[in-house]
């Protein structure tokens, strides 16, 4: 559709492409040749969990399980502190005959700030690196893209990547599938 | 949806080759082991009570291996899991183990008039909490009841494994759904007789006391035990070129996970345990925690706390020992020997008040039972293939992937 003559500040500028796949196969086997071609702005959008699909598309490790590690060990200290601080210091309380401070009886508490704190931090945290919440998205746009909730799998490139180029990005992604690359345009 | 199975037709499956060193290593660790400490046990003034006392420990820590096998069995087949099937086999030889336990178990009905305390007619007489408790703690009923939860475990123990190796005759995927059918119900026999054999071999010990979560503590003693020896047979079995291919780091990965999460329900029943008694610190309930916390005892119930919960929740947490076979083999091993130290903390400060009195006795029976439970294993596994050959799970288990 688009011709040489027509320059990309003719119109929306160009989110970047997608292109749609059939089988689980043809996708797991399309990542790993974007993967190797160097690509990294890039994603897979599949209806269901693809088992080996990190792999396929040389997903980094998460720093997530270290946030959440910390945010659950602050959480441990936290519970700790407040009872100490309410039970024995602030307002000495002397509950049967026990010990003013005394961790068996902090552990309840402290366990439960440790999840609390564990778990608030690992959806905080899975959204904040996922850059979620986001009211709109490019990939909404394209009629195609709907089938992704339902029995389609796709694969997006960028025009942000630094590797991208109209022509060979295109040329990559009609490799993979025997689909029809669609442009995405920019949310306007 | 899962990867490309794997092709495992070339793949080893029978022990052969490696059976005969295998059991000769096994046996000399059982002629060590028993000759050795029976020497020791003769040669010292009460080394025949000493010896029956760690007996005890030993046999109640194989029996949670065996234990804990038999509920990952019974388990899989709840929940219909496929991830599991390859290393189902070896599972399920472990389990067939406790009839090996019944036969062990007769030192211990022998021992029982030094062992439990409420054996002694002449101290009921003048207790009237024995006395009250003489219906159900006598040693006939005893023996009856020790009888009846190893002829429960065996029989599941031996369905399962037996209808497992029909089907890789036969290869009917009915055969799934029949041990799938009998597992549910079986899972609740389970649990009972689990509970009532814990109260009865080692809370009994102290028959002053009781603990309703007992039976729970030696349930998570019992997975974590099978849990963190599960990931040790693989490895070996592996690097002797056994399910070489057909076992992932994927499937070691789960173990790492299931033995993660069973260290912390472990800890999580302990601590139950010790709250509510600490909490309403009731005489009659408290002594029993006394004992385990006075003289040498401090340290060994510290040891329990670092070695058996902070250690391994440090250690497992992350992915890095899960993924690496040999790591987590080794930290299996080392898990499994804090089980054992937390049986004898169970049973050996009821004999030894305020001196942790661990010595080379132990070592050898420790031992001793190990080259036989291990013999057994290894001759069960060599009769039938290590792999569920045609369970129609099987290629899911080769192909699965962590998400």
């Amino acid at each position: 559709m688009s011709t040489g003559n027509t320059t990309r500040s003719d119109r929306a500028a160009l989110y970047g492409y997608l292109v749609a796949f059939d089988k689980v196969d043809e996708l797991l086997v399309a990542a790993a040749a974007v993967r190797d071609a160097g690509y990294t702005r890039w994603d897979a959008h599949t209806p269901f969990v693809i088992h080996g699909l990190d792999v396929a598309m040389g997903v980094k490790k998460t720093v997530l399980p270290y946030i959440v590690f910390l945010a659950g060990l602050t959480g441990a200290a936290a519970g700790i502190l407040l009872q100490w601080w309410t039970n024995a210091v602030d307002y000495p309380f002397l509950i049967s005959g026990k010990p003013l401070f005394s961790l068996p009886a902090n552990i309840p508490v402290a366990f439960e700030t440790t999840i609390l704190f564990a778990a608030i931090s690992a959806l905080v945290g899975m959204l904040a690196l996922n850059g979620l919440p986001q009211l709109s998205h490019p990939l909404f746009s394209n009629r195609s893209f709907k089938r992704v909730t339902d029995d389609r799998f796709f694969i997006s490139i960028e025009a942000q990547d630094p590797l991208f180029e109209v022509a060979k990005t295109r040329e990559l992604l009609e490799s993979v599938s025997d689909q029809p690359v669609e442009e995405i345009e920019e949310l306007s | 949806m899962q990867g490309n199975a794997l092709d495992i037709t070339t793949e080893t499956r029978h022990l052969d080759g490696v059976l005969r060193p295998a059991l000769i290593v096994c046996g000399v660790l059982a002629t060590i082991g028993i000759g050795g400490s029976l020497l020791l046990a003769k040669g010292s003034e009460g080394g025949m009570d000493h010896l029956l006392e760690t007996y005890l420990v030993s046999f109640a820590f194989f029996l949670s291996i065996s234990l804990g096998a038999l509920f990952f069995v019974l388990l899989q087949h709840c929940t219909r899991a496929g991830w599991s099937v390859v290393v189902r086999r070896v599972a399920e030889a472990l389990a067939g183990n406790v009839w090996l336990m019944a036969v062990l178990a007769i030192p211990v009905v022998l021992g029982m008039d030094h062992l439990y305390h409420w054996t002694d007619a002449a101290a009921a007489a003048h207790d009237p909490l024995l006395a009250g408790k003489l219906g159900f703690l006598n040693p006939s009923f005893f023996i009856v009841r020790l009888i009846a939860y190893f002829i429960i475990w065996g029989v599941m123990a031996s369905f399962l494994h037996r209808t497992s190796i029909a089907q890789d005759k036969s290869g009917d995927p009915g055969l799934t759904l029949r041990m799938e059918r009998f597992s549910a119900p079986g899972m609740v026999l389970f649990a009972l007789s689990l509970n009532f054999a814990a109260f009865d071999l080692l809370m009994s010990l102290d028959p002053h006391w009781f603990s309703t979560i007992f039976g729970v503590y030696y349930f998570a003693a019992s997975v974590v035990a099978f849990l963190a020896v599960m990931p040790k047979i693989l490895y070996g079995l592996q690097t002797r070129g056994i399910l070489k291919n057909a076992v992932t780091v994927e499937h070691y990965h789960d173990f790492g996970k299931l033995l993660f999460g069973f260290t912390v329900f472990w800890a999580y029943i302990a601590f139950s345990q010790y709250m509510l008694i600490w909490y309403a610190n009731l005489p009659e309930e408290t002594e029993w925690f006394l004992k385990r916390q006075t003289g040498e005892w401090t340290t060994v119930s510290l040891i329990l706390i670092f070695g058996h919960f902070v250690v391994p929740f440090l250690l497992l947490v992350s992915r890095f020992i899960k993924r690496r076979p040999l790591l987590l083999a080794l930290t299996g091993g080392y898990v499994a020997l804090t089980c054992w130290v937390d049986i004898y903390w169970l049973v050996i400060p009821e004999f030894s008040p305020g001196v942790a009195r661990f010595g080379l006795l132990d070592i050898l029976c420790l031992l001793g039972m190990n080259g036989v439970f291990s013999a057994a294993v290894l001759f069960r596994l060599s009769r039938h293939s290590v792999i569920a050959e045609k369970d129609p799970r099987l290629e899911e288990s080769l192909a699965f992937e962590n998400a």
